[in-house]
């Protein structure tokens, strides 16, 4: 019997031993196992590997919205106007210098001169005006939401108007003129001084129009089940753009592989802001989809990829105590909001909006769940954006106030709310939903409130319930896509949505009508006045409570420089090296 | 012989109709559609009911399934509703990954399992005969994904002998004229690829090949300790005999851990980032990508059905004694 015993007890014991050797000992990341990406150093030349989450869909801006798309297309393609990296601060980008007429319809943009494409063309204002118009004749099922949502975001129609598109039917785009070989003016329906900072958005990228016309970039049938297809290649084979990379090979699943653009007039890291035609400072980008987060973080332990982005905020202290890695903080861009349905009672009384302001510990969460990277929100945009205002009502955690306000309602304590949190998700503004909601249920029960709990899968349930207005108390969010206030407020608050409450024109009407004023505002002082005022208003009438904003996290090898996270994740890697 | 073949390829068609009409109201059973994972926050409820109408799904259920029927019925797979390319295209592309992994993990499992069970029959009770049961136990007890991460951070991150992602290194180019990396390697007469793809799947293929090891180690040591004592081989006991006899059974469970190999590897290819149909899948039935998952999985049936026939027809072949009648 103690033999057999041993016999187990051996090769048990010689498992466990395994498992020990492996996991025991500090973390320190082996050197590269030969399949490493960083190459040779001194700031010229190199490959970098940049781990997705996944493959891109298309490589042509217009028709995509994913992020992914959108890292990739913003190596190869540029717009007409640019961010001051990282900021949300609009700079020249192909166009030089724009002005608005007196009435503010028409734009007119005086181009970079010499610049050209990476298939030889020169880039001019028949350029700008061939893409522009291209987009606004759009048809079929182009003008789907799915297909072009940020044309729709922006501009809103197309020149023919499908109502079963999903589209809408006025467009803010009127007509494109160039004037002369350098100046292209673009002419709006009605006046917005809005529609800029969307034109810094990768879909607003300008393709060269011999090859979007060569390789059949509106090409394609729709099939049965109404998916378009497109037959022509430019959107996979052939994006064609005048930035500092160019399209070299794509193999999905696998890689997508780009390569410097001799040509590119732009800057470089020896001389970022010098018209020197020096290029980018890699000689290769690469990227690689993998599409869990564990598998990435181990990649870049392993140094088979270079950097990646969306680092789980478990990874980063591993990422931060890894002398070999590390992590750059992108500037926080969206925020974290507990909404109501100001619809249905008790909360269509401000008072009882006040006291659940008044009874959510919005510093007590931030502290506890956003790994020292958050920061409290006092209002519905962050404060690196223009029109933010230090001077809104605040609303510090105060239990007996809350009390106070709901006895002052003509209610009796404790006042039932259904508050709902979203399982299975986590987002940047909320990485764990349950703990948030666990932590302000407690203190809004100290509050004089009972609070009925209620959960829903983020997708599609939870945001469609949102959507449709069915929750009463709810935690959501939202990140920023460009540096204008109207992407955050004007998308919350300047037209009536569910989620907010059915009748909300009555208590809102105030908020939409400063809204369309600003939207349409060219002033650039004015402009940042009404949007303050706006969230003094908003902060006053209540329709939610902000409580956080969070900086997002990327990932790189200690021996990558010079990568500047966005705010609105729109980053060129022509200034980053490698070693 | 040749009946016999025929009947089951004809069954294939039952079959056939019987996982489509499955899959197409699973998957719609499943909450949410396409809309919403194309869209995420964004999603207005104007641009999902657009959404929507475009790809049909605001019809009544059998109009859909008609129409579904009849696209099948001439071949069309339709495009994916994410990249736009088409199903059959995708599942070309991707194939080729999972054959090269089920096949690299059924070696594994084969060429480290038949022998383990063989000499655990031999030494029966002896040390081997122990460590192979625990190793078995191990192996079909472990959670594939647990066991691919321990693998990963052991090889990979700590000792650096292997890489932990994907199916082959990002910086060899090399032409994928047929897209299962070991032969392009080969034909483009590329060794460093060759050790390079090979390296790649290492890891992989002991993740997935763990639990059929576990399983085809314990069917031949059963299997030869059966045989062993039948009289007839008594006197003539060695590998070659006793495994020929033995192999019935083995090549049977054979069969089904290849179907199963090839029926995804999902959890594997999610871990390791490689790129085949598992993974595939998975992405599909996150995006709600109707086209793909009813592809996808239509396709794997296919290929399971044509396995398990293969099977069935060697047990002709390795025992005459049975022969293959209606």
């Amino acid at each position: 019997m103690r033999g057999k015993l041993l016999k187990f007890a051996l090769p048990c014991v010689a498992f466990l031993a395994l498992i020990a050797a492996g996991c025991g000992g500090s973390d320190t990341s082996s050197s590269g196992t030969g399949t490493s990406g960083t190459e040779t150093g001194g700031g010229g030349g190199g490959t970098l590997v940049f781990a997705s989450s996944a493959d891109p869909v298309a490589l042509d801006g217009i028709l995509v919205s994913d992020g992914e798309s959108s890292r990739v297309i913003e190596q190869i393609f540029e717009t007409l106007v640019d961010l001051k990296p990282g900021t949300t601060e609009v700079e020249p980008g192909l166009a030089e210098s724009w002005e608005a007429s007196s009435d503010g319809t028409a734009w007119t943009f005086h181009l970079r001169q010499g610049v050209k494409f990476s298939d030889g063309t020169d880039f001019n204002a028949d350029a700008v005006c061939f893409n522009f118009d291209r987009w606004y004749n759009f048809k079929g099922s182009f003008q789907n939401p799915s297909a072009t949502y940020y044309w729709q975001t922006i501009f809103g129609g197309f020149s023919t108007y499908n109502p079963k598109s999903g589209a809408p039917k006025e467009s803010l785009y009127k007509s494109c003129e160039a004037t002369d070989a350098n100046t292209a003016v673009i002419t709006l329906t009605k006046p917005s001084a809005s529609f800029i900072a969307g034109l810094t958005l990768t879909p607003f990228s300008i393709g060269s129009p011999k090859a979007l016309q060569e390789f059949k970039a509106d090409e394609g049938s729709v099939d049965a089940d109404g998916i378009f297809h497109p037959t022509g290649t430019y959107a996979t084979e052939h994006p064609t753009g005048t930035g500092p990379f160019m399209f070299e090979s794509w193999s999905r699943g696998d890689k997508l592989v780009l390569v410097r653009n001799p040509n590119y007039w732009g800057a470089s890291s020896d001389n970022p802001t010098a018209f020197n035609g020096t290029g980018a400072s890699l000689d290769q980008l690469i990227f690689r989809p993998i599409a869990d987060n564990a598998a990435r973080l181990q990649a870049l332990q392993t140094g088979e990829i270079n950097g990646y982005d969306l680092v789980e905020p478990q990874d980063i202290p591993t990422i931060q105590e890894n002398t070999d890695l590390q992590i750059l903080d992108r500037p926080a861009f969206n925020v974290g909001y507990v909404g109501f349905n100001i619809s249905m009672p008790p909360l269509d009384n401000p008072k009882v909006r006040q006291a659940i302001a008044y009874g959510l510990d919005r510093q007590g969460v931030v502290d506890s769940f956003y790994a020292g990277r958050g920061e409290v929100a006092k209002e519905f945009m962050p404060p690196s954006l223009f029109g933010y205002a230090d001077d809104v009502p605040e609303y510090t955690y105060d239990p007996e106030k809350s009390k106070q306000l709901l006895q002052e309602a003509g209610l009796t304590l404790p006042v039932t709310i259904d508050f709902w949190y979203p399982t299975d998700v986590s987002r940047p503004y909320m990485p764990d939903p349950k703990r948030n909601f666990e932590a302000f249920s407690a203190s809004l029960e100290k509050a004089g409130f009972k609070v009925v709990p209620h959960s829903a899968p983020w997708s599609p349930d939870y945001l469609g319930k949102s959507d449709e207005g069915q929750l009463q108390v709810y935690l959501l969010g939202w990140t920023g896509d460009f540096g204008d206030p109207d992407d955050f407020i004007g998308v919350f608050f300047q037209s009536p949505q569910k989620q907010w409450g059915t009748d909300t024109n009555d208590q809102m009407k105030a908020v939409q009508d400063i809204l369309d004023q600003a939207e349409q505002e060219t002033d650039e002082a004015k402009r940042t006045e009404l949007y303050q005022e706006a969230n003094r208003q908003i902060m006053t009438i209540l329709p939610g409570v902000p409580y956080a904003h969070n900086k997002p996290a990327i990932a790189f090898q200690a021996n990558v420089s010079g990568y500047v996270p966005s705010p609105v994740d729109l980053q060129s890697f022509a200034t980053v090296s490698v070693g | 012989m040749l009946r016999f073949v025929v009947r089951r390829l004809l069954l294939l068609i039952p079959i056939l109709i019987g996982v489509s009409i499955l899959v197409f109201f699973w998957i719609r059973a499943l909450p949410g559609g396409p809309a919403a994972a194309l869209l995420g926050e964004r999603a207005t409820p104007e641009a999902v009911a657009a959404i929507e109408h475009q790809y049909g799904l605001d019809q009544p259920i059998y109009v859909q399934y008609g129409k579904y029927v009849k696209q099948l019925a001439t071949l069309q797979f339709g495009n994916s509703s994410v990249s736009r390319q088409p199903v059959t295209t995708e599942f070309r592309q991707r194939f080729p990954a999972t054959i090269e992994l089920a096949f690299a993990a059924g070696l594994f499992a084969v060429v480290f399992g038949i022998p383990l069970g063989f000499f655990a029959a031999k030494r029966y009770q002896g040390v081997v005969d122990h460590t192979s049961l625990v190793v078995s136990l191990i192996g079909i007890s472990t959670p594939i994904f647990f066991l691919a991460l321990i693998l990963k951070y052991v090889f990979s991150v700590r000792l650096g002998w292997l890489p932990s992602v994907g199916r082959m290194s990002v910086l060899i180019d090399v032409p994928h004229p047929t897209n299962f990396y070991l032969l392009d390697a080969i034909l483009a007469r590329n060794w460093t690829a060759f050790v390079d793809v090979s390296k790649h799947l290492i890891l992989p293929a002991i993740a997935l090949g763990s639990i059929p090891l576990a399983i085809i180690a314990r069917i031949t040591r059963a299997s030869v300790l059966d045989v062993q004592n039948e009289d007839y081989v008594r006197r003539a006991v060695d590998f070659h005999h006793v495994l020929r006899n033995a192999m019935l059974p083995i090549s049977t469970i054979i069969g089904l851990q290849v179907g199963l190999l090839l029926s995804g590897a999902v959890l594997t290819e999610t871990v390791f980032a490689f790129p085949g149909i598992g993974s595939w899948l998975v992405d599909a039935i996150k995006a709600r990508n109707y086209p793909v998952i009813q592809g996808g999985v239509l396709f794997v049936a296919i290929i399971v059905v044509f396995v398990n026939l293969l099977v069935d027809l060697s047990y002709g072949v390795l025992n005459p004694r049975i022969r293959l009648s209606k």
